[in-house]
């Protein structure tokens, strides 16, 4: 017996009401985005799921990847059979010897309502035919090992056991695009990835100081935005020329202020990448009160420069619950890489933690960063991760 | 040329070595190294590592790329057994394993370490029931294989693992040398703390392997230096043979999944033809051998002597193991099964690979008939 078929519930999403079917029509794309790789395979729509036919490929690697697809709410793999008693039997006979449980029970539904046999009916027929054709194995409805799952519908049965659950959310791409700040620490892709969860599509924008900060960092922001198109659709990535800009910060504001004079740098060039790319938000890493630019003071002063909404999923919470988060979606171990980003260069031994904006701005007009900026907007490096091609990187394909 | 010793070794997937050139020809450089030659040769090495843990299903961090399964199984037994002494100096085995297993073993004796070796039933099969009765307080290592190299048998290792959930201050090493990509092996399920694979098995190169070492383990190091694998093997890493190693895991692990079936058929069909030859006896066992190895003896002849006349014929398969087989007379392997000293000093072994073919088998058996009738008018 082999599995031919994964079934996919959708969440929220089928309760949305006349606008579903975009909804449905967006995560259908971004399955078959996700899956790619596996040239078989084929996804059907359906009005409440969506089957995925495995025409002979591995379903193991496919549920894998379709975990980390936002929209939707459970997976299980299912065998695909002819609306008949005998070949249902046989089925899950084959099924169950493969699960081999020690107790299980069966759960029929018939939406077919054709089918001869009442649904409760059924329960008891199967499971009666399951239990004399099996040896050790018993029946137990309330906490059953293994749930067989008939669903007789008008095409065909599905039979399906477990049920594996899903990222959730909304499908990514059917909310809308915004613009995440991404450094390379462990933050900035929690909070990309928790944005993407609600349906954002995300381009990313990197500030990258060479030689201060060296080739293996902005490396490090590519892998990242990589393992982001995971869990949704490909990302751009806009890498900054940020060193001429830092250096002149770093040479004449007050050595107090530089962070923030900084920080509001990037705010202004983000806003001009989005306005440049039609995003209309920026998203951030930000978690109130976890460092110097992220108190209450910071936030207003550096906020001041836009207009933009600035999204920031991870404002209200502990470092502890971001970490297990970045663990969850296998960032950890990239952001921990021990590179230099640009904020961590050029960093003043006591930055100002409640600076005043009008102090900011007094410092900010006495120098003109025009020109700074303007170049900086002519000399973006931009570096699209395909979500649909990332084995076409030249080093997979030596593996 | 029909090849049936991929148990001894295995001939190199042309891809593998595709990929062995390119990275040895444009990724020469130190993944250590600060430029970008360095860089390069880096990202490589961590992709093959993050693909190596997503075929195994693990934590890549829990990957040490080694030379082979001889320094892995050594690294795994004196690796536990030098960091952990003060703990207890007894380790549990089986009369069945590896050379590099038992000669490791054997190591330790000299520095004070007590070794038992768990027999085995006519089947090759060790019972859990002696792995719990042979456990002492002392006891810090279990080392077993999950497939015989010699005569195929599998091992049970998921109940043995059980078994050790209960002492956790008892490592659980596993050779899986001869079962990776023929027999699953699920490294949480069977609650192994260590893993032993080697390249050349899996149409990978020679001098590639790894071990795979669950989080938070402490092992002593068998190479101290730059601190390369975690620190537990120094030494600049073989980027050009660790990518061939991961891309034959990758081959390997698809066709398992599209070609196990036809490898089982094809173990079936040659153990049936075997049978019905009155000279033959079967040593592997009917039931839980792996998919690709048959072993059998013909009491009153002298194996080198079959091999050779089959080699005639441009067939060739072994004796015992190759690592054993420069040792004299009967299989180790095969006394420890309990089999008699004509029947264990005449042991043959086919091992086939997914490439092997029906027509291949179908050929040896004839001749092997053939070369058998022919000797036998000599020996016999």
């Amino acid at each position: 017996m082999q599995y031919d078929h994964i079934v996919i519930r959708y969440g929220e999403l089928s309760l949305k009401g006349r606008n579903r079917k975009l909804f449905t029509t967006q995560l259908q794309q971004n399955v078959i985005s996700a899956i790619r790789e596996f040239p078989n395979t084929r996804v059907q729509k359906k009005r409440d799921r969506m089957y995925i036919v495995l025409n002979g490929e591995n379903p193991e690697p496919i549920m894998e990847r379709c975990r980390y697809i936002f929209g939707i709410q459970s997976l299980s793999l299912a065998i695909k059979v002819e609306n008949d008693e005998e070949k249902i039997k046989e089925n899950a006979l084959a099924l169950l010897k493969q699960a081999n449980p020690t107790t299980f029970k069966v759960t029929t539904r018939r939406s077919f309502k054709d089918f001869p046999i009442g649904s409760q009916q059924f329960n008891q027929v199967l499971g009666g035919y399951l239990l004399v054709n099996t040896e050790n194995i018993t029946v137990d409805v309330h906490n059953p090992d293994l749930e067989i799952v008939v669903d007789i519908r008008e095409d065909a049965t599905y039979l399906t056991s477990a049920k594996i659950l899903g990222a959730g959310g909304l499908p990514v791409g059917s909310s809308g695009k915004s613009l995440l700040l991404l450094s390379g620490g462990i933050d900035s892709p929690v909070a990309g990835y928790q944005a993407m969860k609600r349906g954002v599509e995300l381009e990313a924008i990197h500030f990258h100081s060479p030689p201060y900060t060296s080739e293996r960092a902005k490396e490090k922001v590519l892998d990242l935005a990589e393992k982001l198109t995971y869990y949704g659709k490909s990302i751009k990535v806009h890498i900054i020329p940020f060193t001429a800009l830092q250096q002149k910060i770093h040479r004449e504001v007050p050595h107090g202020y530089s962070m923030t004079v900084m920080r509001r740098m990037m705010m202004r060039i983000s806003e001009a990448v989005a306005q440049k790319e039609n995003i209309l938000s920026l998203i951030t890493g930000e978690s109130l009160g976890q460092v110097a630019s992220q108190t209450m003071e910071s936030m207003h002063a550096i906020n001041a420069v836009t207009n933009y909404p600035v999204i920031r999923p991870l404002v209200a919470m502990n470092k502890d619950e971001i970490i297990a988060i970045s663990q969850q979606i296998n960032m950890y171990s990239i952001s921990i890489r021990p590179y230099e980003d640009c904020c961590t260069v050029f960093v003043p031994r006591s930055p100002k933690t409640k600076p005043r904006l009008e102090k900011v701005e007094q410092f900010e007009n006495a120098i003109d960063f025009s020109q700074d900026i303007e170049d900086i907007l002519n000399n973006i490096e931009t570096v699209t991760i395909s979500a649909d091609n990332q084995s076409s990187d030249q080093l997979d394909d030596l593996l | 040329m029909i090849y049936l010793d991929n148990s001894a070794t295995t001939k190199p997937d042309p891809d593998v070595l595709h990929s062995f050139q390119q990275v040895a020809t444009h990724y020469f450089g130190n993944p250590s190294s600060l430029h970008s030659l360095g860089m390069d040769a880096e990202r490589l090495l961590r992709k093959a590592r993050e693909q190596a843990g997503g075929i195994l299903h693990v934590n890549p961090t829990e990957i040490v790329f080694t030379s082979g399964g001889t320094e892995g199984n050594n690294l795994a037994i004196k690796g536990i057994a030098l960091a952990h002494q003060n703990r207890g100096k007894h380790i549990i085995t089986t009369s069945v394993e590896h050379p590099s297993v038992i000669e490791a073993c054997e190591g330790l004796k000299q520095l004070g370490f007590e070794i038992t070796y768990l027999p085995v039933d006519s089947d090759g099969r060790v019972h859990v029931k002696d792995v719990k009765n042979a456990i002492t307080e002392k006891t810090i290592l279990v080392s077993v294989m999950h497939v015989n190299n010699e005569i195929g048998t599998i091992q049970p290792i998921q109940e043995i693992g059980q078994l050790l959930s209960d002492y956790p201050k008892i490592f659980f090493h596993v050779d899986h040398v001869q079962g990776f990509a023929k027999v699953p092996l699920n490294m949480n399920e069977a609650k192994i703390d260590l893993c032993t694979i080697s390249g050349h098995k899996i149409h990978g190169l020679k001098g590639t392997g790894l071990l795979y070492v669950k989080h938070g383990i402490k092992l002593f190091s068998l190479a101290h230096g730059g601190g390369q694998e975690a620190d537990i093997r120094s030494g600049t890493e073989n980027v050009p043979g660790i990518v061939g190693l991961v891309k034959a895991m990758r081959l390997a692990n698809d066709r398992y999944y599209k070609e196990i079936d036809k490898l089982f058929d094809l173990k079936h069909y040659l153990m049936k033809a075997l049978s019905k030859n009155r000279r033959i006896e079967i040593n592997t066992p009917e039931r839980e051998s792996a998919p690709h190895i048959v072993h059998f003896s013909v009491p009153g002849f002298k194996p080198e002597v079959v091999i050779h006349a089959l080699e005639e014929k441009d067939i060739y398969i072994s004796t015992k193991s190759a690592c054993s087989s420069k040792s004299a007379d009967e299989s180790q392997v095969l006394a420890a099964c309990g089999k008699s000293y004509d029947n264990a000093a005449s042991g043959l072994r086919v091992s086939m690979s997914f490439d092997t073919t029906a027509y291949e088998i179908d050929k040896f058996i004839t001749e092997l008939t053939t070369v058998l009738d022919k000797l036998s008018k000599v020996m016999g």
